[in-house]
C-alpha cells in the first residue's frame, strides 16, 4: 500500500516535466497510476490488508495503513474514476496548454492523497491526507488564478473545509488521548469513552465530515467550486473528495452508532441537504450547476444512509456511494464534452444535440437512469436498500421519496436540457468530438451496470463491515420480490415525472437559495478581515521604535507580573566575588549611561568601546580567560569598523526625538532595566538542578582530547552551535559586501583589485610609499606594520592550535590574524591590504566553510556522528610526539571564516568607501575648476 | 546560589541604556543600543554560572572551576555580534549614501493598513462582492 502512495507522489512530481516533454498524450500513461491503485484493490478483493511503518515514534504516530471492505470500495472508485478522468483530460485540454502539466501534477497528487486517506488506519495520518486533499482541491478550483471568481471559490472551499477539519482534529485528539493510541482499529477494539465526552468528540468529527461533503449548512462551497475545470469537478467534487466525509461517517459509524447526537445530526442534516439541494438543482440553467446541486442533494442522501447506523442503511449507503460516483462522474464528463463542442453549458441555448451526438446521449441516458434508480443499474440496488432500511420510520421514508422524486426530476431536466429538440431555440452546431472524449463518459455510464448485475458479489465483500452495525441482516440484490421498496420506486418515478412536467410548464422555478449560509460565511470573513485591519493598524504602526517599544512593554509587564507573583527570591545576596568587579562594573555602567546621552557619533562609539573593554575585565575576574580574550579582540575590531564607517557619516546623530517621546522612551528604558535586573536577581536562585556542565571536564579530556573545556566544547560538544554561528558569519560578510558594492561594481571592483596590485610587480617588501595614495601616509608606520605582520599571523596560528589546551582557539586566532590585516590596511590603505592578503575574501570564507563542513562529514563517513572528533597520536622523527584531535580541522575552518569576515569588512567598509570618497572629492574638485574657468 | 549585586546592577544599567538607544531612529544609534543590550544579556548568562578559576583541566580542582557552559554560549554570542555589527554598519552607510541620513523610516505597507483602519475599511484581500 505504501508503494501505491509512493507511486502517486513520484508521478505527481514528475508530471509537469513529462507533460512538457511529451504533450497531452502523456496523460494516458499517467492514468495508469490511479488505475494501479484500483487494480491492486480488485486483486485483493475480500482481503483485509494492513501495513505499519514507524513515522513519528516520539508521538506514537505510525504510518498505519489498512484496507477494510469500505476502504476497498473507495479505492476502486478513487483509482478507477481517477484513471478514466485523467485519460479524458488528455483530449479535454487543448494540445500544448501551458497549465496542463500543473493540472496533471496536482490531479495525481490529489489522487495519491485520496488513496492515503481511505487507507489510513491512524487518525493523525488520516487527518494529514484529509487536509492534503483540501489543499489539492484548492489548487484545482483555482486552476485559472486570473479569474476572480475562481480565486474566491477556491478560498471559500479551503476556509470552510479546513475549519471543519480543525474541529475534526480536536475530535480525533479527544478519542486518541482517551484510548492512548491513534490507530482506529485499536481504538474500536478497546473501551470507548462514555457520555458527553464521546458525544462531543462525535459532533466535532462530524463538523469535519459534513463540511467536507458539503452538507447543510456547509453546502454553499460546492456549487462555487464548479469554477474548477470540468474534469477536476467530475473527479473531486462529484466522485471522490466529497465522498471523504461520507466515507468517514461510514468508517466510524459502527463505533458511534449508539451516540444519539451522531445519528440525529447526520440524519437531520442529510435530509435537509437532500431536499434543499434537489430543489435548487431545478432552478439552475447551467448544466454543470444542475449537477453540482444534484451532487449536494445526493451527498445528503448518503449521509442519511451512513449515519443511520443500521446494517441495511449502511449497505444502502455503500451501494449508493459507488453508483453515485459512476453516474455523476459520467454526467460531468458529458457536460464537459458538450461545453467543448458547443461553447456553452446553458440549457436554454442547447437544442437538438441528441441527434448529432447519439453516443453521448446514450451515455447520459444510462447515467440518468442509474440516478433515477432504474433496474438493472447500480442506483436501483442502492435505492431499494435505502427504502428497505427506513421501512419502520415513515418520516424519513417520506423525505427519501420526496428527495428521490426531485432527483428524477432534475435528472430529466439534464437530459432534456442537453439533448432535446427545443422548438424556439436554434439548433446547436457542435464541433465533432472524437471517441477519446465521448468514450470515458460512456465507459463510466456502462460501468453503472456492474454493481447492479454483481450486487450479490458486492454484498459478500461488504458484509463483514456492514455486520459491525446492528440490525437485521440484509443483502444487496437486484430483486427482492414485490414489497414496499419496489412500490416506492414506482411512486418516485411518477413523482419525478410530474415534478419535471410541472417545472416545464412554469417559466421560473420558485426561488429557494441555500438559506443565509453563504451570506453568514461572507459576513464572518468580512468581520475577520476588518478585525485584522484594526488590530494590525493598531499594533503595527510601521514605526520601528513603536514596534520595539511594544515588545519591550510586553516584556516589562510579563516580567513584572512573574516576579511579583511567583519568582523564587533568593535568600541572600553577595556584593561581589572580588572588589575589582566593582571597579570594572562601574566603568561598564558609567560608559553605557554616558553613551546613551552622547549626541556625537564618535563620542558614543568610544564610550561603547570602553564598556566593551570593561566587559572583558569582568570576564577575566569571573574566571573566563577565553571570553576575555575574544571580547578584547572583537571590541577592537568593532571600533575599527565603526571608525571606518563613521568617518563618512555626519558627526552628530540626526534629529533628536521630541521631548514627549523622549520621556516615554526613558520610562520604557528604566522599566526594562529594572525588570532585567529583577530577573537576573531572581533567576540565579532558580538554578537548583545540577548543571549539565559538571561532566564537561571529563568529556573534554576523554572525548575532545583537550584540557581547555570552553574551546573543546566549541568544536566538539557544542560543535553544531559553532557550525550555525560560522554560517551566520559567512552570511553577514556576504551581506556587507552586497550592501557596499553596487551590483555592477561588485564584479569589477572585487575581482580586479587584489590581482591588480600583484601584476604591478607588487610594492616589494619594505619599499613603501610608491603609490599616490600612500604618499599621504606614514612610511615608517607602513614599514613597521610589515615587519610585525608575519609575527602576528604566526602568533594567530599558534593561538589556533594551542586553543585546545590553553586560551585561544579558532575564533581568537582568526581575530588576531584579522587585526594584523587591519593594521596593514590602516597603515597603507588598499594597496597594503591587497599586498598582505592577495585573495578574494569570498574565497577565504568559502574555503573555511568547506573545511568546517568537510571535517564534520568526514567524521560521518568514517562511521561516527557528524562533527564527532577522533584523537590521533603520531611519532614523527624530528617533531617528536604529536597529539592531534581531528576537531582541530574544524577549528581551522572557523579560523579562516573569521579572517574572511574581517577581510571582507576591510575591503567593503574600508577600501571601497575610500574609493568612493576619493571619487566624490575628485568630481567636486573638477566642478570647482569648471566654476573658476567660468569666472575667468 | 546567591546573586552577585555588582552584576545585577550592571545588567540593569546596560539594559536601560541599551533600550533607550534602541528606541531611536538613527541606525548607528540603534546598533550601539544593541551592543549595550547584548553586553547586558551576556552578563545575565554569565551570572547563571558560578565564578571561579579558569575552566582548564589541570589548572585548578574541578570544584573551584568556573562553570564553562555559560562561557561557551557567550563566546558564540560575542562573535555573532561582530558579524551583526558589520552588517548593520554597512546598512547604515548605504542608507546614508542613498537617502542622506541613516534613519529608519516608517513602513509604507503598515501606513496603508493604518489608513484603512481609520476609514473603517477591510483589506479587500477577499473581495466578497
Amino acid at each position: 500500500m505504501l508503494l501505491l502512495l509512493i507511486l502517486h507522489a513520484v508521478a505527481a512530481l514528475s508530471a509537469p516535466l513529462l507533460v512538457r516533454a511529451g504533450g497531452n498524450r502523456v496523460l494516458y500513461g499517467l492514468a495508469l497510476v490511479p488505475a494501479a491503485a484500483s487494480a491492486w484493490a480488485f486483486a485483493n478483493t475480500g482481503d483485509v490488508k494492513s501495513e505499519t511503518y514507524p513515522w513519528v515514534p516520539h508521538l506514537d504516530v505510525d504510518l498505519a495503513l489498512r484496507m477494510g471492505p469500505l476502504a476497498w470500495l473507495m479505492l476502486l472508485v478513487v483509482g478507477g474514476i481517477g484513471a478514466v478522468v485523467l485519460a479524458y483530460s488528455s483530449k479535454y485540454f487543448t494540445e500544448g496548454d501551458p497549465n496542463l502539466g500543473r493540472f496533471a501534477g496536482v490531479f495525481l497528487g490529489f489522487a495519491g492523497a485520496m488513496t492515503g486517506l481511505v487507507l489510513s488506519d491512524d487518525l493523525i495520518v488520516l487527518y494529514v491526507f484529509w487536509e492534503l486533499t483540501t489543499v489539492f482541491s484548492y489548487l484545482l478550483i483555482g486552476h485559472s488564478p486570473e479569474q476572480a471568481a475562481a480565486r474566491r471559490a477556491a478560498m471559500q472551499a479551503l476556509v470552510v473545509t479546513t475549519a471543519g477539519g480543525l474541529a475534526m482534529l480536536v475530535g480525533f485528539v479527544m478519542l486518541g488521548e482517551h484510548a492512548g493510541t491513534y490507530k482506529w482499529s485499536e481504538i474500536t477494539a478497546g473501551q470507548l469513552p462514555e457520555g458527553g465526552y464521546l458525544a462531543t468528540a462525535a459532533v466535532l468529527i462530524l463538523a469535519g465530515a459534513l463540511s467536507k461533503s458539503a452538507i447543510f449548512p456547509f453546502s454553499f462551497w460546492l456549487p462555487s467550486a464548479m469554477a474548477a475545470p470540468t474534469p477536476a469537478s467530475a473527479y473531486l467534487h462529484a466522485a471522490s473528495m466529497v465522498k471523504a466525509g461520507v466515507f468517514l461517517i461510514g468508517l466510524l459509524g459502527p463505533a458511534f452508532g449508539d451516540v444519539v447526537a451522531w445519528r440525529w445530526v447526520t440524519v437531520a442534516a442529510g435530509v435537509v441537504t437532500m431536499l434543499l439541494g434537489g430543489w435548487a438543482a431545478m432552478r439552475q440553467h447551467d448544466l454543470k450547476l444542475v449537477l453540482a446541486y444534484g451532487t449536494v442533494s445526493q451527498l445528503g442522501l448518503l449521509t442519511v444512509a451512513f449515519g443511520a447506523g443500521s446494517r441495511t442503511a449502511a449497505l444502502a449507503g455503500a451501494a449508493l456511494l459507488v453508483s453515485h460516483a459512476l453516474f455523476k462522474a459520467a454526467l460531468f464528463l458529458v457536460v464537459g464534452v458538450i461545453d467543448h463542442a458547443t461553447g456553452t453549458r446553458d440549457l436554454r441555448e442547447l437544442s437538438g444535440l441528441g441527434r448529432r451526438m447519439p453516443a453521448l446521449a446514450i451515455a447520459a441516458t444510462l447515467a440518468v437512469a442509474s440516478m433515477a434508480g432504474l433496474p438493472p443499474l447500480a442506483g436501483f440496488v442502492g435505492k431499494e436498500a435505502a427504502f428497505a432500511a427506513f421501512e419502520q420510520e415513515p418520516l424519513i421514508l417520506l423525505a427519501l421519496v420526496a428527495g428521490s422524486g426531485l432527483t428524477v426530476a432534475y435528472g430529466l431536466r439534464v437530459l432534456w436540457g442537453a439533448f432535446a429538440d427545443k422548438p424556439d431555440t436554434a439548433r446547436a452546431l457542435p464541433t465533432p468530438s472524437g471517441a477519446a472524449l465521448v468514450g470515458p463518459p460512456l465507459l463510466l455510464a456502462c460501468a453503472g451496470l456492474i454493481p447492479g448485475l454483481f450486487a450479490t458479489r458486492l454484498d459478500g465483500v461488504l458484509a463483514p463491515w456492514a455486520a459491525e452495525f446492528g440490525g437485521p441482516a440484509y443483502h444487496l440484490g437486484l430483486w427482492h420480490g414485490f414489497g414496499l421498496p419496489v412500490l416506492l420506486s414506482v411512486v418516485v418515478l411518477g413523482l419525478g415525472l410530474s415534478i419535471f412536467a410541472a417545472a416545464r410548464r412554469r417559466d421560473s422555478w420558485p426561488a429557494q437559495r441555500f438559506p443565509a449560509a453563504e451570506s453568514v460565511y461572507r459576513r464572518i470573513m468580512g468581520a475577520v478581515d476588518r478585525a485584522a485591519v484594526e488590530v494590525t493598524g493598531f499594533t503595527q504602526r510601521g514605526s520601528l521604535p513603536f514596534s520595539l517599544g511594544m515588545i519591550l512593554v510586553v516584556m516589562v509587564v510579563i516580567g513584572t507580573v512573574t516576579l511579583a507573583l511567583g519568582a523564587p527570591w533568593p535568600a541572600g545576596i553577595r556584593l561581589w566575588d572580588s572588589p575589582l568587579q566593582l571597579v570594572a562594573g562601574a566603568v561598564v555602567a558609567a560608559s553605557a549611561l554616558l553613551a546613551a546621552r552622547a549626541r556625537r557619533r564618535m563620542t558614543a562609539m568610544i564610550l561603547v568601546g570602553v564598556g566593551g573593554y570593561g566587559m572583558a575585565v569582568l570576564f577575566i575576574l569571573h574566571g573566563a580567560p577565553d571570553l576575555a580574550l575574544t571580547q578584547f579582540l572583537v571590541e577592537t575590531a568593532t571600533i575599527v569598523m565603526f571608525l571606518l564607517v563613521l568617518r563618512r557619516l555626519p558627526a552628530f546623530f540626526s534629529a533628536r526625538p521630541l521631548v514627549g517621546s523622549r520621556v516615554v522612551r526613558n520610562v520604557v528604558a528604566v522599566a526594562s532595566g529594572l525588570v532585567a535586573a529583577g530577573m537576573a536577581y531572581a533567576a540565579v536562585s532558580g538554578r537548583q538542578a545540577v548543571p549539565i556542565s559538571v561532566d564537561f571536564p571529563d568529556l573534554a579530556v576523554s572525548y575532545g582530547g583537550g584540557t581547555n573545556i570552553v574551546n573543546v566544547a566549541l568544536v566538539d560538544i557544542r560543535a553544531w552551535d559553532t557550525m550555525g554561528e560560522i554560517s551566520v558569519l559567512v552570511v553577514a560578510a556576504t551581506g556587507v559586501a552586497s550592501l557596499i558594492f553596487r551590483r555592477d561594481d561588485a564584479l569589477r571592483g572585487r575581482s580586479t583589485s587584489p590581482s591588480g596590485s600583484l601584476t604591478n610587480g607588487g610594492p616589494g617588501w619594505l619599499r613603501a610609499g610608491d603609490t599616490p595614495e600612500a604618499r599621504r601616509q606614514s612610511i615608517i608606520l607602513q614599514v613597521v606594520t610589515r615587519l610585525l605582520f608575519h609575527t602576528i599571523v604566526l602568533f594567530s596560528i599558534y593561538l589556533l592550535f594551542s586553543g585546545h589546551n590553553e586560551p585561544g582557539g579558532g575564533f581568537a586566532g582568526g581575530l588576531v590574524a584579522g587585526l594584523a590585516l587591519t593594521t596593514r590596511y590602516l597603515a597603507g590603505g588598499k594597496p597594503e591590504l591587497n599586498a598582505a592578503a592577495p585573495v578574494d575574501a569570498g574565497l577565504v570564507l568559502g574555503t573555511g566553510l568547506l573545511i568546517a563542513v568537510g571535517s564534520g562529514l568526514a567524521a560521518m563517513i568514517a562511521g561516527g556522528q557528524v562533527l564527532q572528533s577522533a584523537l590521533i597520536d603520531l611519532h614523527l622523527p624530528v617533531l617528536g610526539h604529536i597529539h592531534f584531535a581531528t576537531s582541530a580541522v574544524f577549528d581551522i575552518g572557523v579560523y579562516l571564516i573569521v579572517v574572511g569576515l574581517v577581510l571582507e569588512i576591510l575591503r567593503s567598509l574600508g577600501a571601497e568607501l575610500d574609493r568612493r570618497h576619493d571619487a566624490g572629492s575628485a568630481s567636486e574638485a573638477a566642478t570647482g575648476d569648471d566654476r573658476v574657468k567660468e569666472l575667468v | 546560589m546567591t546573586p552577585n549585586l555588582v552584576y545585577v546592577v550592571v545588567i540593569g544599567v546596560l539594559f536601560a541604556a541599551g533600550v533607550s538607544m534602541l528606541l531611536e531612529r538613527s541606525l548607528t544609534r540603534i546598533l550601539m543600543g544593541m551592543i549595550l543590550l547584548g553586553n547586558g544579556v551576556n552578563l545575565l548568562i554569565l551570572l547563571g554560572g558560578k565564578a571561579g578559576a579558569p575552566p582548564i583541566v589541570g589548572g585548578a580542582p574541578e570544584s573551584e572551576m568556573a562553570d564553562p557552559l555559560p562561557q561557551i554560549m557567550i563566546l558564540t554570542a560575542i562573535v555573532i555580534t561582530l558579524g551583526m555589527t558589520a552588517f548593520l554598519l554597512a546598512l547604515a552607510y548605504r542608507s546614508w549614501a542613498m537617502a542622506g541620513h541613516d534613519e529608519v523610516q516608517d513602513d509604507v505597507e503598515d501606513r496603508r493598513i493604518m489608513l484603512l483602519a481609520e476609514r473603517d475599511e477591510g483589506s479587500g484581500a477577499e473581495d466578497n462582492s
